[in-house]
């Protein structure tokens, strides 16, 4: 798939299949990339004159702004289409929307949609890049990836940690995301949440499964608390948001009954009081917003590389040269 | 008008009877006058050199869609009979599940209309077992079979209804038809769109468990011991429904089944890479299942091979997973999956594929044709099971391209189809 010297492929679809040695290049390539966001002027030619479209058919506000400033910090000419409702409500079906773009002669797209496999269709279907923005349950890369970074940066190897996912992993593309990636970095990976929000079989992706937080508290090194999303409680896989928290939630006083400290993840939004409470967001091991200024490094990262920057280019590029 | 035919020195494999050995067969008039070695052609007879084919009676699916009256753009009557015969069936099945649903005797009156129009392979009605399928109360069942319905069914949905499916097998005694069902829990299985499992759980798609089925096809097994009433089960696709059918045989429940051909050969990894051509409901499941519904097929638990043929236009199957509807064509290319894949690979033999294929059929749904007994109606497949092609949708006669075996290698084509001593297919 790769071309030598590049870690990925035309596309960024998901991290499943993707060695540690991609996965660890793309990491890399991000380093450099941090520091743009801390300068005066937050700008570097690397995209210059390239176009993307970031395409998205779900309501999405950090993903879309994340992205956006990821372009406009490497100088990239970007359009935004927004569209709550799917392609295919709207009428134009989701070929058609590829058809126009490819029109348009545009570099990337960058899209999210409510449908597993949208990302790939779309890919297969134009020349340009597609970096996937989160198809319905499957995967989210660059969450997945800005997960790593972070855990990263705090414990500096991915390598035999034992990293927990808390909550609705059934739904959750950023769950699969990083499922495959820590999984390739050597990581031991667990599932938790009430059994009606897990996979039927989770052991399947390679999961240690609890069914109770405590247990997974008392094992693991990293929690990745996934947000509750209210539709899953109308649609009766939890009764009650107040019972998801007393029995789900993670709070200060569970985390204190641990030997050790332990790094606490969201991928946000949250909803204080519900799979998290807030003095555990808010608390010395939380690194959320860490999470949130990452995100920009590792969406640059992974459109310098998919334009066909090498990654020990990185820093050289930045200063002024073009992928 | 028939003519009379002679199919020469061609292997008769008619499983009905026993035979299977190298004989000619002659037909005039409509009918099988003989079967018989070495018959005189008299003049003007019209002789097929059949060396080195197999001469069987006609194939028959009890299960294809149509798609006419509503859909026109996915197939018609005429397009789905002619798909038919270029795939060596000489009578099909076609399920009511249409725009407007064919729920009343008008509308199965216009089915067989269009079928006999059409002249190619026989088209027999299904009619709904709930008017406007709705799964509420019972559609004019018997003013419907006085039409030519064959049978009753909802399929594409199943009656959920306990009380309303156990009324449809107690009223349809009165006229000797099947009450067919699609087995399938919608509450287990509502947003579904693929077998539950590892490949569901990797590519983040909803799952149907096979619980959902199973649950199904256990149910109306119940109510057919309850009731005495013949239940046929669609599409079983699961290693549990399978076994349920054969202790319930046993126990001398009256149920038919029907295996289709993509639920004997492939498996749910074939919807890797979201491939919408692999989508169809039941879905396709793990190898225990396949292995499962090969084992039903060759002990005669699962009767009747039967396609589910669920054309779809291409723009329809040109999209993301969970906005594909489910379905796929299969009259042109059954007969060469099931020779290469299941008689090649040795789950049955020749004379098994053709009982499953046509004798079966006939006997399950009560039709003519499943034999070439003498005077039974002219309806003769003859292949050649040898013969290589590769799969190619683009060929196909069918109004859809949706097939999962599109590129497949395959041994064994139809060469001639014969229905009512009329040629209506050579290729």
């Amino acid at each position: 798939m790769s071309e030598p010297g590049t870690p990925l492929g035309k596309d960024l679809i998901g991290l499943e299949g993707l060695d540690a040695d991609q996965i660890l290049a793309i990491l890399d390539t991000a380093e450099p990339f941090k520091e743009i966001s801390q300068r005066r002027i937050k700008k570097v030619p690397v995209l210059r004159g390239k176009t993307i479209v970031n395409l998205f058919f779900e309501a999405s506000t950090r993903t879309r702004i994340s992205f956006e400033f990821a372009e406009k910090r490497l100088s990239a000419d970007t359009v935004n289409i927004s569209s709550t409702g799917s392609s295919v409500t709207k009428g134009e079906t989701l070929v058609d929307t590829a058809r126009n773009l490819e029109a348009m002669s545009i570099d990337m797209v960058v899209m999210r949609h409510g449908s597993s496999g949208a990302a790939r269709f779309l890919a297969e279907r134009i020349p340009s890049n597609v970096v996937n923005a989160g198809d319905g349950w499957h995967e989210h890369p660059t969450q997945g990836l800005l997960d790593l970074l972070t855990i990263r940066d705090h414990r500096g190897s991915i390598e035999g940690l034992k990293v927990c996912i808390v909550g609705d992993i059934l739904h959750s593309r950023v769950a699969r995301s990083n499922i495959h990636g820590l999984r390739a970095l050597g990581a031991e990976v667990a599932v938790c949440g009430p059994r009606t929000l897990l996979p039927p079989v989770p052991e399947d992706l390679g999961c240690v499964v609890f069914t109770r937080v405590e247990e997974a508290i008392e094992w693991a090194d990293v929690l990745n608390v996934l947000r509750l999303q209210l539709e899953r409680m109308e649609a009766g896989y939890v009764p009650s948001l107040r019972e998801y928290n007393r029995i789900w939630g993670v709070s200060r006083k569970r985390l204190e009954a641990a030997e050790r400290e332990i790094l606490i993840l969201h991928p946000g939004p949250m909803n204080r009081g519900v799979e998290i409470d807030s003095d555990v967001a808010d608390g010395p091991h939380s690194v959320i917003l860490n999470q949130v200024t990452n995100g920009v490094a590792v969406r640059m990262a992974v459109l310098y590389l998919l334009a066909g920057g090498q990654p020990e280019k990185a820093e050289a590029a930045k200063q002024g040269g073009e992928a | 008008m028939s003519e009379r035919i002679l199919l020469r020195g061609g292997r008769v494999v008619d499983p009905g009877r026993g035979v299977d050995a190298v004989q000619d067969v002659l037909l005039a008039d409509g009918t099988v006058v003989s079967v018989a070695p070495g018959i005189e052609a008299a003049e003007g007879t019209h002789v097929l050199d059949c060396d080195g084919q197999v001469v069987c009676p006609g194939l028959i699916d009890v299960h294809v869609h149509l798609r006419e009256p509503g859909e026109e753009h996915k197939e018609t009557i005429a397009t789905g009979a002619e798909s038919a015969v270029a795939g060596g069936f000489t009578s099909i099945c076609a399920m009511p599940n249409t725009d407007p649903p064919i729920d009343d005797p008008a509308a199965v009156g216009f089915v067989a209309a269009e079928g006999r129009r059409a002249g190619f392979a026989r088209v027999y009605p299904v009619g709904c077992i709930s008017a406007g399928r709705a799964g509420e109360r019972l559609a004019l069942v018997g003013e419907m079979v006085d039409e030519g319905a064959v049978a009753i069914t909802d399929d594409g949905s199943p009656v959920m209804n306990s009380g309303l499916m156990r009324l449809a097998l107690e009223y349809a005694q009165a006229f000797g038809i099947p009450v067919a069902d699609h087995p399938e829990d919608v509450g287990l299985s509502a947003n579904g769109q693929m077998n539950e499992g590892i490949v569901s759980s990797r590519l983040g798609l909803a799952g149907k468990p096979n619980a959902a089925e199973d649950i199904h096809i256990v149910r109306d097994l119940l109510l057919a011991e309850l009731t005495g009433g013949h239940i046929h089960l669609q599409h079983v696709s699961t290693s549990f429904g399978v076994a349920s059918i054969r202790r319930a045989k046993e126990r001398g429940v009256r149920v038919t089944a029907e295996a289709s051909p993509h639920h004997l050969v492939l498996t749910h990894e074939a919807v890797e890479g979201y491939r919408t051509d692999a989508k169809m409901n039941p879905p396709l499941r793990t190898q225990e299942d396949v292995d499962a519904v090969r084992a039903g097929v060759a002990d005669g638990t699962l009767d009747t091979i039967a396609t589910d043929h669920a054309p779809h236009h291409y723009d329809e199957k040109e999209a993301a997973f969970a906005d594909a509807p489910n379905g796929i064509v299969g009259l042109e290319t059954a007969l060469g999956v099931v020779l290469t894949r299941v008689v090649g690979e040795g789950v049955i033999d020749l004379p098994t594929m053709i009982d499953r294929m046509s004798c079966q059929p006939a006997r399950a749904f009560g039709l003519p044709g499943g034999t070439l007994a003498e005077g039974s109606p002219a309806d003769v497949t003859v292949f050649d099971p040898t013969a290589t092609w590769t799969v190619d949708p683009g060929a196909f006669r069918s109004k859809s391209r949706n097939s999962p075996f599109t590129g497949w290698e395959l041994t064994g084509r139809p060469t001639t189809t014969i229905v009512g001593g009329r040629v209506v297919w050579s290729g």
